[in-house]
C-alpha cells in the first residue's frame, strides 16, 4: 500500500510540531499533553494506518483510518512522561513524540515521618517529607505549597508552610513538653495525610530519694520521678541504687512502680548511699555518723 | 550499533567499573535540600543503584518481562514499568532502552532518611519494534526526577518520571 500520510493531532494540546513522515507526507504532533485528558489525532491522507503511542509510562496502539479522526477519550494516555509517536501505513512510517504532563490538581500525598515515638521537648526532633501526586500517581512538580500540622492533645499546634520543589517538601518540629500521643498532617489544597507521634516522657530530671530506719535496714525510697518537663516517667524504668561501705559495694535495679522506687539496704553507718537512672545520677545519701 | 563509552567525571571516586559497558555518568555536586548530611557511602551506593535500575528496565521492555523490574523498582514506579510491560507483550510490539549517557545530582535526602531524590539529564536511545520488525529509533534527551527509597540491601526507585516542567525531546 502505498499512502499518503499526514496526520494532525489535536484535542487538548498546547502547542504542535509538525513531523516529517515518510512518503513525503507530514505528522503534526502535540507538544504536550495532560494525564488523563481526552485528545483526538486527525490523519489526512488515504487508506488504514496503525498509530502507536510509546513510552517507559504506557504504550498504546490505535487503528485508524487515514483521513479521519481517532479519538482518544479521557483517561488514554495518563502517566506522566515522553512517548515517542509512530504512524505505520505499509511500508510508510512516520515518528514524532509528545510528552504527558501530570494534572494540575494534587490527588493524593506520600507522606514520610519520622519518628513514630520520641521523647518530649526534643528540637526538630520530628521530621516529614511530603511528595505531591495527581490523581494518576504522577509527581506534580510545579511548586504548591504543604501545609504541616503538629497538633497534641492539648496546647498550642506547630504549624509550617513550606513549597515544594520538584515535587517534595520537607520539614521539622519540636516535640512538645506534653507526653501523648499527637497528629502530624501534611495537606496540599484539600488533599492530607496524617501521621502519628507519640511523646513520650524523656529522662528523669532531678531524681532525689530519702532515707529512713527500719531495724536494720534501711528503707530507701524515691520522691516520684519525672522528666524536666513534669511528665511521670513511666512505671518500668530501671532505678539503681548503690551502697559504698567498708570498700565493698552493693547494688540493686528496681523498677519504677507507682512513679517511685523503693529498697531495702543494710542500715551501715557511715555507709554512702547513691541512686541513678539510666545516664541520670540523682542525689546521695551519707548514713550516720 | 555504537559501542558506549564509559566517562565518569565524578565528585565521588565511584565504582562504577561494574558499568563499564553502560553509559557515559557525570555526577555533579549536590545541593542537597534538608539538615540532613548525605554521606559519601550513601551517595555512591544510590546512584550505583539507580544506574543498574536503568539497565534492568531495558531489558525487561525488550523482552516484555515484569519480574525483571522487581530487584529495582518498587512502589508506583514498577507498577507503571510493569503495566507498560503487559501493554507491549499485548500489542505485539516490545521497546529497547539504551541510555547514552548520564548527568546526575542529589538533591534531596529527606531528613528522617527514608527517600533520596535526585535529577538526570539522561540521553538515550529508543527502538520501538513490531516483533522483530523495527518501526522507530530515536535518540531522548530528558529530565528525569528520580525518587529511590531504601530496601533491605539496596535503594529501589519509588519515582520515575520525565520532568515535564523541561520534558523531554528528540535529538535528531
Amino acid at each position: 500500500m502505498r499512502s499518503r500520510l499526514a496526520c494532525l493531532l489535536g484535542g487538548l494540546t498546547l502547542a504542535t510540531v509538525q513531523m516529517a513522515c515518510a512518503e513525503g507526507g507530514s505528522m503534526d504532533l502535540p507538544t504536550t499533553v495532560e494525564a488523563g485528558n481526552a485528545f483526538s489525532i486527525q490523519c489526512t491522507g488515504s487508506g488504514k494506518a496503525v498509530l502507536y503511542i510509546v513510552g517507559p509510562g504506557q504504550a498504546l496502539r490505535r487503528d485508524v483510518e487515514l483521513g479521519g479522526t481517532t479519538s482518544f477519550p479521557a483517561g488514554s494516555l495518563y502517566n506522566a512522561g515522553h512517548y515517542l509517536v509512530v504512524l505505520v501505513a505499509g511500508p510508510s512510517t512516520g515518528s514524532g513524540s509528545l510528552n504527558v504532563v501530570p494534572a494540575s490538581q494534587p490527588a493524593d500525598l506520600s507522606f514520610l515521618a519520622r519518628p513514630s515515638r520520641l521523647p518530649v521537648g526534643l528540637h526538630d526532633g520530628i521530621s516529614g517529607t511530603v511528595y505531591v501526586f495527581d490523581a494518576y500517581r504522577n509527581l506534580i512538580t510545579t511548586p504548591a505549597s504543604v501545609s504541616f500540622e503538629l497538633s497534641p492533645p492539648s496546647g498550642a499546634v506547630q504549624q509550617r508552610t513550606m513549597v515544594t520543589h520538584d515535587g517534595a517538601a520537607w520539614t521539622e518540629m519540636d516535640s512538645t513538653a506534653k507526653e501523648g500521643v499527637d497528629t502530624f498532617k501534611a495537606q496540599v489544597d484539600r488533599v492530607s495525610s496524617t501521621r502519628v507521634v507519640e511523646q513520650v516522657p524523656g529522662d528523669p530530671c532531678g531524681l532525689r530519694m530519702a532515707a529512713r530506719q527500719s531495724g536494720p535496714y534501711l528503707e530507701v525510697q524515691t520522691d516520684p520521678v519525672r522528666d524536666c518537663s513534669g511528665n511521670a516517667v513511666p512505671d518500668g524504668t530501671i532505678v539503681t541504687f548503690t551502697e559504698n561501705y567498708g570498700g565493698a559495694q552493693s547494688t540493686v535495679d528496681v523498677p519504677l512502680k507507682h512513679g517511685i522506687a523503693q529498697v531495702e539496704m543494710p542500715a551501715y553507718n557511715g555507709a554512702r548511699i547513691s541512686v541513678a537512672s539510666g545516664v541520670v545520677l540523682g542525689n546521695e545519701i551519707q548514713w550516720g555518723r | 550499533m555504537m559501542k558506549p563509552l564509559l566517562v565518569v567525571f565524578s565528585i565521588f571516586t565511584m565504582p562504577f567499573a561494574l558499568l563499564a559497558d553502560q553509559a557515559a555518568v557525570r555526577v555533579e555536586p549536590s545541593h542537597l535540600q534538608g539538615p540532613r548530611q548525605l554521606q559519601q557511602q550513601t551517595a555512591t551506593a544510590a546512584i550505583r543503584d539507580y544506574l543498574q535500575s536503568w539497565q534492568d528496565l531495558s531489558a525487561a521492555l525488550a523482552q516484555n518481562r515484569a519480574d525483571l523490574l522487581d530487584p529495582d523498582f518498587v512502589g508506583t514506579a514498577r507498577d507503571k514499568l510493569a503495566n507498560t510491560v503487559h501493554e507491549q507483550a499485548a500489542l505485539g510490539i516490545h521497546t529497547r532502552y539504551r541510555d547514552r549517557s548520564h548527568d546526575l545530582r542529589i538533591v534531596l535526602y529527606s531528613p528522617e532518611g527514608l527517600s533520596i531524590q535526585l535529577v538526570d539529564n539522561v540521553e538515550y536511545d529508543e527502538q520501538v519494534l513490531d516483533h522483530d520488525k523495527v518501526l522507530t529509533t530515536q535518540r531522548v534527551h530528558a529530565r528525569y526526577i528520580v525518587v529511590l527509597t531504601p530496601a533491605e540491601m539496596r535503594w529501589r526507585v519509588r519515582i520515575f518520571q520525565v520532568d515535564p516542567q523541561e520534558g523531554a525531546h528528540l535529538k535528531n
